[in-house]
């Protein structure tokens, strides 16, 4: 069985950073927009570099889509930065008018998503933004795994012509992918091979899903680990490829059961190959304060609970 | 025949088109839409410079962002009648397969439009965007937008006006339209929104105010007065004075065509009171 180990943990929301400052450098038409958080979306270097591209929009979130909207007639690419409960919901309308609907090629940078945002509490712990940005047509959602893949991500949606969310975190988790890897927009990636059961986990339980196979093979399971950094659109061929051999599904994700990446599979499942899934996800609920680990832990969001929903949608097949 | 006759006469053959669009599909928004008539004929015959060929980007020429959709009938007749895609198409308004949607969009590709709008308080954010987009190209043309005055009861205008004035945003020119009525009655009854003049002037936006905002003449000069305030590190503002519903008799004064279509005989009234100039569609 194939393994991965890391050397260093680091935050995907620096990964974002560092592949706007590389955009800044490559990309004349690349501009970025914040909302009063430059810091927590690691934007620093990209405004030392292009003062003159760079929007402080204060805390005006509505207006930041607004404007970027406006900056891409013009042939600017505007990346917005702000948390992920800002980016959405707060603004939805905004993102639905004036980018989904009228097809400006905006991407929407979400920092601190889902329950590790930690401390802050559940006003602060958007977990239906996966929901909401997927619903909108036209509209491409991308949630990353690691440092590494945040980089490449934000350095290849500048080259997608259309509006895009990407969705990244604020701890720091392991770094497992390779540094120099070329992103490909809607294309999941094996990370390892089984027979028994497919494990299909996005952002920042993809770690987690691998840390389960490999819990799983001390217990003589073997388990096929799929990262699916775009959940919209969906890698059908990759996820119906692996049921057809596995015969069941667990999907995994820091974010509500309800409208994330798992109910776009069971949707994948149902009009192709009906499976057994078993849902890896907040249940419906608000998050609250505490620390990533200790939330994971409460909402069942870690290696633990995958290895626990791969034992039981065994016993479904 | 003289050019300011020809605006005239644009100015009866746009409000024709507007009762004929709205009357043929009993819905859309004729009162909003002759009350600004005037001020589009004159934005894009006299007042915006233009390319000959739409572009969506429009580098090298004036722009412009209509923020409160709904008047959308004025919009398409307009933009029609300069050349931006043929007249006879105003026939498809509100149709279904149509370019003409209720609310104004580009998703079907139509020439003259850039972003859509309906849902209000939207526009001036996009405008600001468009007109810092121009900045960072070097293109010294200007951004015109539109707004309801109603529509300045939503928040996000105020995000923009305090963003605007802040970040010298000095090639705008937003343009109010203060006719005192939204759907549910006058402004003053709905949400009082106090001095508008001052209110903008606080936040530290260059006013114009034209009077007689149905009036050619006032609007050319307003808007020529406002245009030599524009570069001077301060957005711009209009306060346009207009009456809804103008130019057919029953229809002005009241909030009560905001949102409604004449009936066959009310039609024929009001293009009794508007004669064809430039041809039906």
């Amino acid at each position: 069985m194939k393994t991965y180990t890391y050397t260093e943990k680091k935050d995907t929301r620096s990964g974002f950073g560092a592949g706007l400052t590389e955009l800044g450098r490559t990309n004349p038409n690349v501009v970025a927009l914040c909302a009063d958080l430059i810091g927590s979306l690691k934007m620093n270097d990209f405004i030392a570099e292009n003062p003159e591209r760079f929007f402080q929009v204060g805390i005006a979130e509505a207006n930041m889509m607004g404007i970027a909207a406006g900056l891409t007639i013009g042939g600017k690419i505007p990346f917005t930065g702000t948390f992920a409960n800002f980016s959405t919901g707060r603004v939805y309308d905004q993102i639905r008018q004036s980018i989904a609907y009228s097809g400006k090629n905006v991407k929407i940078c979400a920092s601190h998503a889902g329950l590790t945002l930690g401390e802050d509490g559940a006003t602060h712990q958007i977990l239906e933004d996966i929901g909401l940005m997927k619903m909108l047509p036209g509209m491409t959602v991308i949630n990353t795994c690691d440092y590494n893949q945040t980089k490449a991500a934000t350095i290849a949606i500048a080259e997608h012509d259309g509006p895009v969310y990407l969705r990244f975190g604020r701890p720091k988790v392991p770094v497992f992918t390779p540094e120099n890897q070329t992103f490909e927009i809607g294309k999941g990636i094996k990370l390892t091979e089984g027979n028994d059961v497919t494990i299909v986990a996005t952002g920042h339980l993809v770690w987690e899903a691998l840390e389960a196979s490999k819990e799983l093979h001390e217990k003589g399971i073997s388990a096929e680990v799929i990262n699916i950094h775009t959940i919209k659109p969906l890698d059908e061929k990759i996820i119906l490829d692996s049921v057809a051999k596995t015969k069941c599904i667990v999907t995994a994700e820091e974010h509500n059961y309800l409208g994330g990446l798992g109910e776009s599979v069971s949707r994948t499942l149902a009009t192709h190959n009906p499976a057994p899934q078993e849902f890896v996800a907040t249940q419906d609920t608000f998050g609250e304060s505490g620390t990533p680990d200790q939330l994971m832990e409460k909402y069942g969001l870690n290696s633990k609970s995958i290895v626990s929903a791969s034992e039981k949608v065994l016993k479904r097949k | 025949m003289s050019k300011s006759q020809h605006l005239e006469d644009l100015v009866i053959q746009v409000r024709r088109d507007i009762l004929r669009m709205v009357h043929k599909v009993n819905s859309g928004h004729p009162g909003g839409s002759l009350g600004c008539t005037e001020f589009f004929v004159a934005l894009y015959n006299e007042i915006m410079e233009q390319n000959d060929e739409f572009n969506m980007d429009g580098i090298g020429e004036d722009l412009f962002f209509l923020s409160n959709g709904h008047i959308s009938p004025v919009y398409y007749s307009v933009l029609a009648r300069t050349g931006y895609f043929p007249v006879d198409e105003l026939n498809t308004f509100r149709l279904i397969n149509s370019r003409l949607q209720g609310h104004p969009t580009t998703h079907e590709g139509l020439p003259g439009i850039r972003i859509a709008s309906g849902s209000l308080g939207q526009g001036m954010s996009v405008a600001i965007g468009a007109a810092q987009a121009k900045k960072l190209n070097n293109d010294k043309h200007l951004i015109y937008s539109l707004h309801g005055d109603g529509e300045l009861q939503e928040g996000q205008n105020w995000e923009a006006i305090m963003y605007a004035s802040a970040k010298k945003v000095d090639n705008l020119i937003a343009t109010v339209d203060l006719n005192g009525q939204q759907i549910d009655g006058s402004t003053d009854d709905v949400l009082d929104m106090g001095d508008v003049k001052s209110k903008f002037e606080a936040f530290g936006w260059i006013v114009i105010e034209i009077e007689e905002g149905n009036n050619l003449e006032a609007i050319l000069k307003g808007m020529a007065e406002a245009k030599n305030k524009t570069g001077q590190e301060k957005p711009v503002c209009v306060l346009l004075k207009t009456v809804m519903g103008n130019g057919v008799d029953f229809m002005m004064h009241t909030h009560a065509w905001h949102g409604k279509a004449p009936n066959d005989e009310q039609l024929a009234i009001g293009l009794e009171q508007n004669p064809e100039t430039l041809g039906d569609y």
